[in-house]
């Protein structure tokens, strides 16, 4: 459906680009050794070069080349054998050499697509413009003591992925929907842990809006937006912004805007008069990244499964509807957890109980599948007691939780309770005799036509077997009495 | 024996001989830069306890047999633009006056790895940002030569590696390292009567050298013989993989090559390099170097490279772009000099004014302007399309001929006060220098004689690129025709 902001004077569509920086999962920085992880305490994971002293030079870190290139695989997009690294020059206290090291004219990845899905089911086809490597900027803190800012450079050269993509999206879910997306192949490809809370993906917003069938009007970036929620509200607030200033006869200026979420309103942050001129030239301490076709071909080979094949896959092999498989797949490990339990069982019980059950009881428990308290060879054992008749679904139930408590295996919960499903024919038809003559009235009923009492039996018979009667067995002896 | 008269060739097997010791040698230069240093300002830090320290553990090596590496003992000047660990690295700038680097470049590492001893830092214009060692915070160097019959001129060394070249020429150092970006070796080596190379780009590690401009810098070694740079740079090149640009090619025997026959070596002689209002002392210098080469059996050949005339204004738009983004880093906020301001901006402006001086500031604000938007494309891009037509230039002159001879600069050491008025002036001493700078090819100078007024003149050998080989051979063989035994005024010996 599309989306429209009502104007006094008719409809405005939206036009939405977006620029996504995902940190590199890497173990060094971009151009140094030192360590690129999170945290620690600030200032220890600096080298030399990334504080810029003098006379230290900038070297590449294969690493993060070949991260690149498979998150470039992962979006379909074009590898660029030879690209080239230009300085961008600007002043600031955490920026160390006065020059953040980018990929200005030649990324090292060009165009690429993401197809996304909204919740209507319908698919759409969003372009990635270009991908490129660029270190990242240290950290100011301006809160530790009056007077001084203090400077943490522990991210300062970590390599960052600037991810941009075509102005195609038309509305905030379209944004958020391709957030989430993009942030799935990432973390499918290990390039980026995606974690918008840490700052290890951003979002540069690029907004504007304009009648049907117009070519695109000024647009305003909203500078470093850090969750998918506050995306899709800034869109949306800052669309009725430019819709109110077009309508009352102004324009809107093609400035930077940072999105205020308490206020739920966008501000502008410089104006293009004021915008930095970055002086981007080619990097002359490093020299053109030529990289070999064979290097780009073996790391496709290597590349993990991403998740609309993994989607296709489990529908075709598993025979799971499109909708199971898009939630089984919506992460790494919920796909792997899945499949183990689907590996050798029956898939579609094996998905029923991974979406229903074990989703909800996690869910109620506040654990991930990471430190599920019932593994997934747990969760098969359960199905495999299922499917060799030892117990009935609804005593699976049961169980279930008692493997959730107690982290015992289904097999000895079974064993130790007592659970086994009754299949003695004679203690069944006792048990069906049993009801019959506790229920004579019922008996008459049913036997003057009133077929529905059917499952008045069944249930009483069941509830006298303590829930263990195999079902089959008790329909086929009540009817048999019956 | 004067120590200081020595040749490093000539020192090493004194040293392995035990004719005389390392601490002997060194100390004989710690005590001619006592002497003399403060009248020539050739050193901007002397580290002559750590100099004699080291000369002590040399003898010991030395004395121990076996093999002592090759500059084990041997005392040079260091050019203040290489951090060395543990001792002030300025780059002559009131920027970096405390700044003590906690780490030594590659070319020093290579040189102290084979037991070389560094008497101290020498002074270069700021930054390596001129041609007459006249922009040093630490004040200027004097050339040690004399006009003829005028003992009172202070003449200037040339630049940017000034201080090593009066070092070198005046007996303080036995040789020196010089950084060259557009002649900065070559050209001080032609005003102060000593040789000195600027080797192919990538050549030697630019790692813990401080940056003028990444895409020209090059480390080399200036002496007072051919075959004393070709020991130094035998040891100061190699491959570093801290340095992207650098290349990995193996190192092959300099000093060998230093003797190599030059029968049937082509040497080109570029028309354009004869330009309008050269002196014709430097005519006659050039005109004579042609007649050696071709008495030690070269062809001679008259080449073209049209493209020459271009080389100086587009390196003064590629070196300052490059140096102004280079010299961000300085500003106040991690290490060096700092001036508070009231805010951040402030601190840059109070911090970066007070710590550059002009001719540092002029590059950067050229540099800034030709790197704006709306100007990048005028200037920068045109310049580095015109670098690579020049770059061409040199590759089809080398399609026919082995190397080039020219003259290393269009006139003597000129006076410390001449030129100062006019950078356009001062710049165009590098006319001569630049285009090899540009196009990435070795380049040496050799003293080839005196000008009318009793000052050393410089010749060009400008070879293929990573071929310093037939560029040493070339200069060696105009080294030997020249016969150059002529000495500074001011030198070690002279009391």
């Amino acid at each position: 459906m599309t989306y429209l902001i009502e104007g006094r004077d008719g409809p405005w569509e939206l036009v939405v680009g977006l620029e996504v920086h995902a940190q590199v999962i890497s173990q060094s920085k971009l151009f140094s050794g030192a360590s690129a992880s999170y945290g620690g305490e600030p200032n220890t994971h600096v080298s030399l070069v990334d504080a810029g002293f003098p006379g230290m030079l900038p070297v590449i870190n294969r690493e993060c080349v070949a991260q690149a290139v498979r998150t470039g695989l992962g979006l379909k997009a074009r590898v660029n054998l030879e690209s080239r690294f230009d300085r961008k020059n600007y002043f600031y206290a955490d920026l160390p050499t006065g020059y953040q090291i980018s990929q200005f004219t030649h990324p090292i990845i060009g165009e690429g697509a993401i197809e996304i899905e909204l919740a209507d089911g319908s698919t759409r086809m969003i372009g990635i413009t270009r991908l490129h490597l660029e270190q990242d900027a240290g950290k100011s803190m301006h809160d530790q003591d009056p007077v001084r800012s203090f400077i943490d450079l522990n991210r300062a050269g970590v390599a960052l992925m600037e991810i941009v993509s075509e102005p195609d999206i038309r509305s905030p879910e379209e944004a958020g929907a391709y957030l989430r997306k993009l942030r799935m192949i990432l973390r499918y490809l290990g390039t980026c842990d995606g974690n918008m809370e840490e700052g290890s993906m951003r979002a540069d917003v690029n907004v504007s809006v304009r009648k049907a069938g117009e070519p695109f009007r000024t647009r305003c970036e909203i500078k470093n937006v850090n969750s998918i929620r506050y995306v899709m509200q800034a869109i949306e607030v800052e669309a009725v912004r430019q819709v109110e200033i077009w309508e009352s006869g102004g324009s809107v200026d093609q400035e930077t805007r940072l999105f205020d979420p308490a206020r739920s309103e966008t501000r502008s942050l410089r104006s293009k008069e004021d915008a930095h001129d970055y002086r981007y030239f080619p990097d002359p301490d490093l020299l053109p990244l030529v990289i070999e076709e064979a290097w780009v071909q073996d790391l496709a080979a290597h590349l993990p499964e991403l998740p609309d094949a993994k989607r296709q896959r489990f529908q075709d092999e598993y025979g799971i509807p499109r909708y199971d498989a898009g939630v089984l797949v919506a992460e790494q490990a919920t796909a792997d957890f899945y499949e183990t339990v689907a590996r050798g069982r029956d898939p579609r019980l094996a998905a029923n109980w991974v979406i229903g059950d074990f989703f909800a009881a996690l869910n109620r428990t506040g654990r991930t599948i990471q430190d599920s308290p019932i593994s997934a060879d747990a969760l098969g054992g359960m199905l495999d007691l299922i499917t060799d008749g030892t117990i009935n679904g609804k005593i699976a139930k049961d169980v279930f939780e008692e493997m959730l408590e107690s982290g015992e295996s289904a097999a000895e919960i079974v064993e130790r309770k007592g659970l086994r499903q009754v299949t003695d024919t004679g203690a069944i038809d006792a048990a069906v005799q049993a009801v019959l003559d506790k229920n004579p009235d019922k008996l008459a009923e049913y036997r003057s036509g009133k077929d529905k009492l059917f499952g008045f039996f069944v249930g009483q018979v069941m509830k006298a077997m303590a829930g263990k009667g195999n079902p089959a067995l008790v329909n086929e002896a009540l009817k048999k009495v019956l | 024996m004067m120590l200081t008269e020595l040749t490093i060739a000539a020192a090493q097997g004194g040293l392995r001989r035990r004719e005389f010791s390392a601490e002997e040698l060194v100390g004989a230069h710690v005590a001619a830069i006592d002497r003399l240093n403060g009248r020539l300002n050739a050193f901007i830090t002397v580290t002559s306890e750590q100099a004699l320290d080291a000369a002590r553990r040399a003898d010991a090596i030395l004395a121990g047999g076996g093999d002592a590496p090759a500059l084990t003992g041997i005392p040079l000047g260091i050019k203040d633009l290489f951090c060395t660990d543990g001792v002030r690295t300025t780059a002559a700038s009131r920027m970096l006056e405390d700044f003590v680097p906690p780490y030594e470049s590659t070319v020093t590492a290579n040189l102290l790895a084979d037991g070389a001893v560094f008497v101290g830092k020498t002074n270069l214009d700021e930054f390596a940002m001129g041609s007459a060692n006249i922009t040093s915070a630490f004040g200027s160097v004097e050339n040690p030569w004399k006009r003829a019959g005028d003992a009172e001129t202070v003449l200037v060394p040339g630049g940017s590696s000034g201080g090593s070249a009066a070092a070198v020429a005046a007996r303080l150092a036995m040789g020196a390292t010089g950084t060259d970006t557009g002649g900065s070796i070559r050209q001080p080596a032609s005003y102060c009567g000593i040789a000195g190379i600027k080797p192919t780009y990538g050549r030697c590690s630019r790692w813990g050298t401080i940056a003028f401009a990444s895409s020209l810098d090059q480390a080399g070694p200036m002496a007072r013989t051919v075959e004393d740079c070709a020991i130094l740079l035998q040891s100061m090149a190699g491959f570093d993989t801290r340095d992207s640009t650098s290349v990995d090619i193996a190192v092959p025997d300099y000093r060998a090559a230093c003797g190599r026959s030059l029968k049937g070596m082509k040497v080109g002689i570029p028309a354009e390099y004869r330009v309008a209002g050269m002196p014709a002392e430097i005519e006659a210098a050039w005109e004579q170097g042609i007649a050696w080469l071709r008495d030690a059996g070269c062809e001679i050949v008259e080449v073209s490279l049209p493209y020459t005339k271009y080389g100086l204004a587009t390196y003064y738009i590629v070196a300052p772009a490059e140096c102004s983004s280079n010299l961000a880093r300085y500003d106040g906020v991690r290490f060096g000099r700092r001036v508070p301001g009231a805010s951040l901006d402030e601190l840059y402006e109070a911090t970066r004014r007070e710590g550059f001086g002009a001719e540092v500031r002029r590059r950067i604000l050229m540099g800034t302007y030709v790197l704006s938007a709306g100007y990048y494309d005028a200037y920068y891009l045109r310049a580095q399309k015109v670098r690579n037509l020049i770059r061409k230039d040199f590759e089809n002159a080398f399609q026919t001929v082995d190397v080039l001879l020219t003259p290393t600069a269009p006139s003597p050491a000129f006076a410390q006060g001449e030129k100062m008025d006019d950078p356009v002036q001062m710049y165009l001493n590098d006319v001569f220098t630049v285009p090899a700078s540009m196009a990435g090819v070795p380049a040496m100078s050799v003293p080839a004689g005196l000008s009318q007024s009793g000052l050393p003149l410089g010749l060009q050998v400008i070879g293929r690129s990573f071929d310093e080989e037939s560029v040493f051979a070339a200069a060696s063989a105009l080294e030997r025709a020249a016969g150059f035994t002529h000495r500074p005024a001011v030198r070690a010996e002279v009391v």
